[in-house]
């Protein structure tokens, strides 16, 4: 044990056994290297086997540790005690998402807003499995930000339109879905223009930009919802003048 | 307990593997009745972290022979010759098929699909999305598989044991962590593909969730774990965290140096240095594109001469990727410079990256054949935990991720041409095991007066695993090893929870999956010990050699009732290439076949 600790207040809720949420204060250790998630690994085998949360790869790439930090949308793997200490840290759920136990979100509505985008690969025709679709470093270079999302949800956390609107696709859906569309190799554009030019999808955005300013990836969901909104609205002038055309 | 869920193919485990033979089976006949069921959301598993690539011949100069010959000598002659030939010939295709469902493979300036060298191997062949190529490939796979809602996903559900009655396989018993419910998921078929198990050791790149359940499952159902002893240390892990520094950093020119700054790999039988500005560096199978086993080896031979680094978290090489510059770096590794920034607070631009042998993948596992079938009725494996053998004593690197695909879609067809022809399901005979692993976990849950925590058990398994069953072995050191987890078996009786609750109990889940680590953990040592020969992975400071007389076999470890597993042997199939010696630093090899 290293003579120095530093206080982790962590939010505290189970579903069977609590009525409403309470904050937890527990004394950890404090080295310096390590990341908040050590330390909630180290309450929860050296002090209190109950406190509850989701991890797995503690390199920031399953997206798994997302949770508010003092406050701010972050990953638990890549934010470190050295960052906060000697202050305590308070460790929270993930705002916006409903909480299933401790620092678990549910995640239903998320999955469930990431399928309705399509963000699958959409072609007319089928190719024989021995001809790759070619594609320009150029073309790569389109979409490839876009790409980079690990769906660890930081960007619906700090959006203040979900708070008021739940409904609203989110900025991680939204990036996925431009992501597909702006894909050489995709042919699925028109089959996603109807919820992306929806009242709950691009038009839910009003411009704050906190979404891109907490990716932990700088996928740039906000630009990605910018240049939807234009791609929609394009789309939305084509059907009104040429609504006879090939889109 | 609720009545049965019932499909007719179940797979467990959502990575690439389970993914890929999810989306074999929706496109082959929309009316089979498929379910994945996960520990976690799909997109949250290992294969996420896979970094460098996928290894398929898909350039000119390139051959199938070659990359046969490339994964034989790696595997040190102890893979199956005739499932490597299968892997091969359906590698390219697979990763084609890949790209059209918009995997976002890196690309030449003419549109076609780049290829990098990676170690061990003859010529350039690894596919890759700049060094993220795992994370993009579950993501493709994931999203593709959204595409057909006629597959059912159990996410978040934990499977606990296979279900078996009249001698087949016949679905799982599994906790949906939500509300801590044990149902009966009965299905005519079983995929397991639920990935390794390197969390049975301290220093590892696997993730949290990688403790080898479905390995456990399997070996629990009679079914034989094989080559357990093979487990592939990969050379370039940072210290303290274990995190992967890709092999793409050297087959991009990366170099490997001692605490003489010398490039100490010309040692150990692995060819002469170029300068790194040298056109022709990096070379092919030479230096720093060695295979992994060899390259750990080193490292180990290294320490002893007291040529390595001191760190505050164990003793380091450096890996030097300077010369590559900041623009290459950026452009063909920017997850290595943000890896190495983050977790080693250095910035590889300008510094080295401190780096040491680490526990990486499991060359071992469910013993199947080259259909992903295992002995019993019903049941198929696939990904790292299975082992089929393409991989025998070491893995090269690129071709795990490829195994994933050609093997996962494999699975989904032998399984459901299983289907097709097999009996009807006994509901009531499965439906009794599962509400007997329903008492079971709920006294494991509702037990008083235990007096081991998880963690103090989990410790002293990774001592055990390290001190013991490391990248070089003997007959002591693996004893102890044996004779400690057989006490830490025994301790697990004394678990004491301090968690209650139904909903999402993690520490239930951490219980359950130390029970999978140290059987998975007892496999590993008892067919180590048994092995008394050197080969790939697997050395023996008692036996140093090779010996073909008597162990070009595969080791069978059964569970036994109580004691340490019996272990059998199974002959290699050797089709075109016989034993030969592996033969390192860019001489020239003869890779065809006979």
């Amino acid at each position: 044990m290293p003579e120095q600790t530093i206080t982790l207040d962590v939010f505290r809720y189970r579903p069977d056994e609590d009525e409403r949420s309470t904050i937890q204060s527990y004394d950890v250790p404090y080295y310096e290297h390590w990341v908040i998630l050590d330390a909630l690994n180290w309450i929860k085998d050296h002090v209190d086997g109950t406190l509850s949360f989701r991890w797995s790869c503690r390199m920031g790439v399953c997206g798994s540790c997302g949770m508010m930090i003092n406050g701010d949308p972050k990953l638990t793997c890549a934010a470190f005690l050295k960052d906060y200490f000697p202050r305590a840290i308070r460790v929270e759920p993930l705002v916006n998402f409903p909480v299933e136990r401790d620092l678990v979100i549910v995640m239903d509505d998320f999955m469930s807003k990431l399928t309705s985008v399509k963000p699958w690969l959409i072609r007319d025709d089928t190719r024989p499995m021995e001809e790759e679709l070619l594609q320009s470093p150029s073309q790569l270079a389109a979409y490839k930000q876009f790409s980079m999302c690990i769906n660890c949800l930081l960007c619906y956390a700090a959006c203040p339109e979900l708070d008021g609107d739940p409904d609203f696709l989110g900025p991680a859906a939204i990036a996925l879905a431009h992501r597909y569309n702006l894909d050489s190799r995709d042919q699925g554009t028109a089959e996603r223009q109807d919820i992306l030019g929806a009242e709950e999808g691009v038009w839910g955005c009003a411009l704050v930009g906190e979404c891109t300013a907490v990716c932990p990836k700088n996928v740039d969901p906000a630009g990605a919802i910018q240049q939807a909104k234009v791609a929609v609205t394009k789309d939305w002038y084509k059907r009104l003048l040429l609504p006879w055309g090939k889109r | 307990m609720s009545d049965a869920l019932q499909h007719d193919i179940v797979i467990v485990g959502g990575g690439g593997a389970g993914l890929r033979a999810a989306i074999a089976l929706a496109e082959l006949d929309p009316t089979l009745s498929v379910a994945v069921v996960s520990k976690v959301y799909p997109m949250r598993s290992h294969t996420v972290a896979a970094e460098g690539g996928a290894a398929a011949v898909i350039k000119d100069n390139d051959s199938l022979d070659a990359h046969c010959y490339d994964t034989i000598s790696g595997s040190d002659w102890l893979a199956d010759q005739d499932a490597v030939e299968l892997f091969v010939r359906e590698a390219p295709k697979e990763l084609i098929q890949l790209e059209h469902w918009g995997c976002p493979w890196n690309r030449e300036p003419d549109g076609h699909v780049a290829v990098r060298p990676f170690g061990g191997m003859n010529i350039e062949r690894t596919w890759f999305a700049a060094d993220k190529t795992g994370f993009h490939m579950l993501h493709t796979l994931f999203q593709t598989l959204l595409k057909y809602d006629e597959v059912v996903r159990y996410d978040e559900w934990f499977a606990t044991k296979l279900l078996v009655a009249d001698g087949r396989c016949q679905g799982v018993a599994a906790i949906e962590l939500r509300t801590g419910q044990v149902r009966c998921i009965a299905a005519k078929a079983v995929i397991l593909s639920t990935g390794g198990a390197g969390r049975i050791f301290p220093f590892t790149t696997n993730g949290a969730i990688k403790t080898g359940d479905g390995m456990a499952l399997a070996y629990r159902a009679g079914v034989p774990l094989k080559d357990m002893e093979f487990v592939q240390y990969h050379p370039t892990g940072l210290p303290g965290t274990g995190i992967l520094i890709t092999e793409a950093a050297r087959s991009e020119g990366g170099v490997l140096l001692n605490k003489h700054g010398e490039r100490y790999l010309s040692n150990y039988d692995l060819g002469e240095p170029l300068d790194v500005h040298d056109p022709k560096h990096p070379q092919m199978r030479s230096m720093e594109l060695g295979p992994r086993d060899r390259l750990s080896q080193a490292f180990v031979k290294e320490h002893e001469k007291g040529n390595t680094i001191d760190s505050p978290f164990g003793d380091v090489v450096h890996l030097d990727i300077r010369h590559l510059g900041e623009k290459k770096i950026d452009k063909l590794l920017p997850f290595v410079r943000e890896l190495a920034t983050n977790y080693a607070g250095i910035d590889p631009v300008h510094e080295p990256i401190p780096v040491r042998p680490v526990v990486h993948y499991m060359m071992g596992g469910i013993h199947t054949d080259i259909n992903t079938a295992t002995p019993l009725p019903g049941l198929y494996a696939v990904g790292e935990c299975a082992c089929i053998s393409i991989n025998g004593a070491n893995r090269l690197g690129s071709n795990s991720l490829t195994k994933l695909l050609v093997f996962g879609a494999r699975a989904g067809k032998a399984a459901a041409q299983y289907v097709g022809g097999c009996g009807a399901i006994s509901v009531a005979a499965i439906q009794s095991q599962a509400v007997d692993e329903q008492v079971r976990i709920t006294a494991l849950l509702n037990k008083t007066g235990g007096s081991e925590r998880i963690v103090s058990l989990r410790t002293d398994m990774y001592h055990a695993m390290e001190s013991g069953a490391g990248i070089f072995r003997d007959e002591s050191s693996l004893k102890r090893t044996c004779e400690t987890l057989a006490e830490v078996r025994g301790r697990l009786r004394d678990i004491q929870l301090d968690d209650r609750s139904n909903c999402f109990n993690t520490e239930l889940i951490a219980a359950l999956e130390l029970e999978n680590m140290i059987d998975i953990a007892n496999a590993v040592a008892h067919s180590a010990l048994a092995r008394t020969e050197s080969r790939g992975s697997h050395q023996r400071t008692d036996f140093p050699d090779r010996d073909d007389a008597n162990f070009l076999k595969h080791s069978m470890a059964y569970q036994t009732d109580g004691g340490p597993p019996r272990i059998e042997y199974l002959d290699v199939v050797i089709t075109r290439w016989p034993p030969a010696e592996r033969v390192y630093g860019a001489k020239p090899v003869e890779t065809a076949g006979e």
